[in-house]
């Protein structure tokens, strides 16, 4: 279990605007993912755990180690933490041959000892074959899994990994996963995934934090913080939403239904607990949930007209995107009849509307 | 015909042995100052540094005039060298040394920084995660990764060390025979008609500097960093 509590002031310079980090949480033995655009926080999070950089207040705490403590002065130093890190370019030291990398980790170790556990960390990574060379002569994936195995040979007690996907094409990134989900599985210590993938988040996070401007915005796991953004911002970061501006007309909560203004339209949902009439809202919903039918004469009840502005091709289905921001996901053949089609309705589904 | 004068080889000698020992006290000096400066922030940080590249701009007698004040007979390090060593510094090869160690530190300094500088941040952090003390993260990653330029600059200082002229001639003086290197002899050999010694020792110079060049660019191409050269 690692805890942190880190502030961290960057006043403004030549080139770059203030900054100050103020995070707070828990991570438990599994992943962890921090997710949030370029210039969150993320890896600045990540480098202060580590012992990269000091915080100026705060408290870090990993099982029942203080790492940092900015009242009592403790600041240990980066060596003693026992943080494993996996940098974004792996950061293998290429005059090393890949044992040697693993085993400079170890060299308190006596050396049977270290024998033993280097042969164990390259069986784990289908490491063996390619022990005896440098890291330059080692294909991308092989790299990335000794870039793990490193991080993970000194048995720490956390492990720390700093956007490993960024740049990798598909099928490395499939062998990154795959290696990060062995990690999780066999050796039950907290990871800290820094990503701004969204996927990603879904396929390997346990728990999720979402960072912004140095601030957490939201945590979770993966799937509830997909279905239920706290706010517009977090909406917007996880960028798979339509997002509306509205305003609220009537709320009936005896019946559970509410009306709301969207451009000159009027649509039909659910009572909003905790809104009044005439606030203005965001209705965030998701392409897929959202249907488009060419414009037949008057809009039906819970649609609205749209002007059809390009249509894009997906892997299983047709994104339209229409005048005003709305996209809408149709399957492929539905589209097909209609393609040519300029005016369509986009219709709400009355249930389901959700408001941020 | 008048019998060509025959040429005396021991200042080629002498200024060999000088710049060998010069090039090897300017490494430990220029290496330990590089690495503070490259490594740590202080107080007091961009006067060290200045002071350091000081001897690349004074004029070598205004170097010399300081080095004779301190390093003199009469001086705290002067007194203390001749009680330990039983003879002057001052106006003897090891003043010689001393000369051309003032000479070349300072490119030394300037070119190790850039090496331990141009040594990519995530090498040393992956280090430290990995439980390195400072001292074996000197020894196994940072100076193994800037090991080429390193060599590259101390060629450099060797090829500096052979030239100096003026503090040489401030400190150790030129008593042939004794503390006069090859920059003095050529000198004496221009003043004293001997056109031949000149054109020779010239010549050696010459190849040996080149030589000296050609293996520090060969060097600075290092195989895990950026491109960079000599100079």
């Amino acid at each position: 279990m690692m805890q942190a509590r880190i502030r961290k002031q960057f006043a403004p310079g030549a080139e770059s605007a203030a900054f100050s980090l103020d995070v707070d949480f828990k991570a438990a033995a599994g992943i962890t993912v921090l997710f949030g655009p370029s210039g969150a926080g993320k890896t600045l999070t990540l480098d202060c755990i580590a012992g990269f950089v000091r915080p100026d207040e705060g408290r870090i705490l990993l099982d029942d180690e203080i790492l940092f403590d900015g009242a009592a002065g403790v600041y240990k130093p980066a060596r003693a933490r026992h943080c494993g890190y996996v940098f974004q370019n792996y950061a293998l030291f290429p005059h090393m041959t890949l044992r040697e990398n693993l085993e400079f980790a170890l060299n308190r170790a006596p050396r049977p000892e270290r024998r033993r556990k280097v042969a164990a960390m390259l069986e784990t990574f289908h490491l063996e074959d390619v022990s005896g060379r440098h890291p330059q002569e080692l294909s991308g994936g092989q790299k990335q899994r000794c870039s793990i195995a490193r991080a993970l040979i000194g048995a720490p007690r956390l492990v720390l990994l700093d956007e490993p996907s960024r740049g990798l094409d598909a099928p490395l990134r499939a062998e990154l996963y795959a290696a990060l989900r062995q990690v999780r599985d066999e050796f039950q210590i907290p990871a800290l995934l820094v990503t701004h993938d969204f996927e990603e988040c879904l396929e390997l996070g346990d728990e999720m934090l979402v960072l912004r401007d140095g601030r957490i915005v939201q945590s979770g796991t993966p799937r509830k913080i997909f279905e239920q953004p706290a706010n517009v911002d977090v909406a917007r970061l996880l960028g798979t939403y339509n997002l509306l501006p509205a305003e609220v007309l009537a709320l009936d909560p005896g019946r559970n239904v509410s009306r709301l203004r969207l451009q000159e339209f009027e649509l039909a949902g659910p009572y909003f607990p905790g809104r009044l009439i005439g606030d203005h809202v965001w209705i965030c919903i998701r392409p897929e949930s959202l249907a488009a039918l060419p414009r037949n004469g008057r809009a039906g009840m819970n649609q609205i007209p749209a002007t059809l502005e390009r249509a894009v091709e997906k892997l299983e289905h047709v994104r339209l995107e229409f005048a005003g921001g709305i996209a809408v996901d149709v399957p492929r053949t539905a589209f097909e009849k209609h393609r040519g089609a300029k005016d369509w309705v986009v219709e709400f589904p009355a249930t389901g509307l959700r408001v941020l | 015909m008048r019998r060509p004068m025959p040429i005396d080889w021991f200042p080629l000698w002498l200024s060999l042995r000088v710049a060998i020992l010069s090039t090897a006290f300017a490494l430990v000096i220029g290496l330990g100052l590089a690495w503070i400066l490259a490594n740590t922030q202080f107080r007091g940080k961009e006067l060290l540094d200045s002071a350091v590249t000081l001897p690349l701009v004074l004029p070598p007698t205004v170097l010399g005039y300081y080095l004779l004040v301190v390093l003199g007979r009469n001086s705290p390090v002067g007194k203390l060298y001749e009680w330990l060593f039983g003879e002057p510094l001052v106006f003897s090869w090891q003043a010689a040394v001393v000369a051309a160690l003032f000479h070349s530190t300072p490119l030394l300094v300037k070119s190790a920084r850039a090496a331990f500088e141009s040594v990519d941040r995530s090498y040393e952090r992956a280090a430290r995660t990995l439980g390195a003390s400072e001292a074996r993260l000197f020894w196994r990653v940072t100076l193994p990764l800037a090991r080429r330029s390193i060599l590259a600059a101390a060629a450099l200082a060797f090829a500096r060390s052979l030239g100096d002229f003026g503090v040489t001639l401030m400190i150790a003086g030129n008593i042939p025979g004794r503390t006069q290197t090859v920059a003095l002899a050529i000198y004496d050999a221009v003043e004293s008609n001997n056109g031949r010694a000149a054109r020779v020792l010239v010549l050696i110079i010459s190849a040996i500097a080149i030589l000296v060049l050609t293996l520090a660019n060969r060097l600075t191409t290092n195989p895990y960093g950026p491109r960079q050269t000599a100079l």
